[in-house]
């Protein structure tokens, strides 16, 4: 089962000609054919088109022949970009590459597998996908979390080597815990964001979910760097992701915000923590208490910010030039609202109208820009923090993975979810998810996730705590 | 902000180019109403002086040469239109 291995392995076998790429491509394949009707991490896929490039790998690239799966919400040249949602469901083929996949077929690797998604990224559990159910691979009856929850499900399920998601408030973290993979949302600005479709610029990244944090910096090495495409793109170096992995993590210092140990974590969350705590502390890291005084702003923060730039950034869904366009509208408003109204889905509608409510005259300053000085007080906690401590950890999300449909008609509820992983985006930070155990319910192990928090441009020092402590499990 | 939200959802919706079913109105206003009501949250806090933050890694004045540059094709720039009609898209009339 070559699906079920990792980059770095398959590299290895690659490399010493006891695997082709070709071979890679049919296993994954083979995989999804056998796998996807009950976990439903796809959306579609094409395999000879991966054949093909299977058969031009260059394969002395370092993700030379490597197949990634890739969230419906990045551009690949011939292939869908559904986002999830009916409005690109029908008519839409990716004229282009967004900038994410030029380099990684640079690295030599092969984008295959277009993976489901809560509509335009809003949500946490992929319910919100127009096209499909993804259930958890640890437990059918259970989400996957979201939105990137078909990556997830697609790598925890031996469904993908490895695949790409999105995230805006946690959407790689938190499915990549509540599956039990790794996931890392890099600093805003490492990746570039040109041909993602965009849910909130000002937050949106790209990252990789993968078995293992060596997988992670292998394909971070590959993602990262300058693209003149995006004006929010940094022109800086990009280190080796992977030359501080297997470094000790002696005197190194972790803060536990003293904000995030609050009602309505989950009994057996927190004492996968607690555990995970312990055992960083057994290999040489100071533990220390810190505070992030503003953390209880965080969600109502992200809530004005993120559905008012998505207003603005799905307007662009209007029939014209793309997309689902009504055939009963009689004039060009109908054709907007009746292209609009039939091709988005309830969150995204709902979302839309929060933000175009907020960023309405009257309410600007009430609400977008309260929101952005709420901002500056979060990022200013994270400042502060990091004159302390190296990184702070956390749990990725506070709960295992609900039933699906369990918070189908409280969407406040389901925002809630999110207060570990959103406050990492409105400062920018890099995140990352990996495995810390497991809640046993109903007799199935379900995954918890340990999220570990950098300085900004630090992944390098997240990666290495990371990897060190998933060694030593 | 007001204590109790007044949003009049139709009005929103005609903003945001949607159209409601009576119900939808209904349900979004009420669903609306307890998520600004979470938001109010940020009016606990004393924000009068603080700078506003629009990205949290701010890079300032991206410009580029402007030279000719390669782009898309009429062809690529097409492809994914609803309607085509002499390389051109094609919407409902506007002008009468």
């Amino acid at each position: 089962m070559l699906a079920s291995s990792t980059i770095a392995a398959l590299r290895k076998g690659i490399t010493a000609g006891e695997i082709t790429p070709r071979d890679i491509v049919l296993d994954v394949a083979k995989s999804i054919e056998a796998g996807n009707a009950e976990i439903g991490a796809y959306l579609s896929w094409d395999v000879e088109a991966a054949l093909a490039e299977a058969d031009r790998a260059d394969i002395t690239k370092p993700l030379g022949g490597i197949p990634i799966a890739v969230k419906d919400n990045m551009n690949v040249t011939g292939q869908p970009c559904t986002c999830g949602s009916r409005i690109l469901a029908e008519n839409y083929t990716a004229p282009y590459d967004a900038g994410a996949i030029q380099k990684l077929r640079a690295g030599g690797a092969i984008p295959f597998g277009r993976l489901n998604m809560d509509e335009f990224a809003m949500g946490s559990s992929t319910e919100n996908s127009a096209l499909g159910v993804t259930r958890n691979p640890r437990d059918l009856s259970r989400v996957p979390g979201g939105s990137s929850g078909g990556s997830a499900a697609a790598v925890a399920g031996d469904l993908a080597v490895a695949a790409l998601g999105s995230d805006t408030g946690g959407s790689i973290r938190q499915p990549a815990a509540l599956c039990g993979c790794v996931g890392i949302k890099p600093t805003y600005g490492r990746v570039s964001r040109y041909g993602l479709v965009a849910f909130a610029s000002s937050l949106d990244q790209i990252g990789p979910v993968t078995k293992t944090v060596e997988d992670s910096a292998l394909l971070l090495n590959h993602l990262c760097g300058y693209d003149a495409h995006d004006s929010t793109s940094l022109n800086i170096e990009v280190p080796d992701f992977t030359a501080t992995l297997g470094q000790d993590i002696k005197g190194l210092r972790i803060g536990l915000p003293k904000e995030y140990y609050i009602d309505g974590i989950h009994a057996g969350v927190s004492a996968c923590v607690q555990a995970a705590i312990r055992q960083l502390e057994s290999l040489g890291a100071i533990i220390e208490e810190i505070s992030l005084p503003h953390t209880e702003l965080g969600v109502a923060t992200y809530y004005v910010l993120a559905p008012a730039e998505a207003s603005a950034n799905l307007a662009r869904f209007d029939g014209v030039r793309y997309g689902h366009r009504s055939s009963s509208a009689g004039n060009l408003l109908e054709q907007y609202t009746k292209s609009r109204s039939e091709g988005f889905g309830p969150e995204v509608k709902r979302r839309i109208l929060l933000g175009t409510y907020m960023l309405s005259s009257g309410y600007y300053d009430a609400y977008y820009i309260r929101a952005q000085k709420a901002r500056t007080l979060i990022r200013n906690d994270f400042t502060e923090a990091f004159k302390k401590v190296d990184v702070i950890i956390s749990p990725t999300s506070p709960t295992p993975a609900h039933k699906l449909g369990e918070l189908k008609d409280n969407p406040l509820a389901a925002y809630l979810e999110d207060v570990f992983t959103i406050p990492v985006n409105l400062a920018g930070l890099p995140g990352i998810s990996l495995p810390c155990g497991s809640v046993e319910l109903e007799g199935k192990a379900l995954p918890v996730g340990l999220q570990i928090v950098g300085k900004a441009l630090d992944e390098a020092t997240v990666l290495r705590v990371a990897h060190a402590y998933e060694q030593s499990r | 902000m007001p204590e109790a939200h007044q949003i009049d959802i139709n009005h929103v919706a005609k903003l945001a180019r949607l159209t409601l079913s009576d119900e939808e109105a209904a349900r979004y206003e009420s669903q609306l109403d307890g998520i600004l009501t979470y938001i109010d949250t940020l009016t606990r806090y004393d924000l009068d002086g603080v700078e506003p933050t629009a990205h949290a890694m701010p890079v300032y004045d991206v410009l580029r040469a402007d030279e000719p540059r390669p782009g898309f094709t009429q062809e690529q720039a097409l492809s994914n239109a609803p309607k085509r009609i002499a390389d051109q898209i094609q919407i409902p009339q506007m002008i009468e």
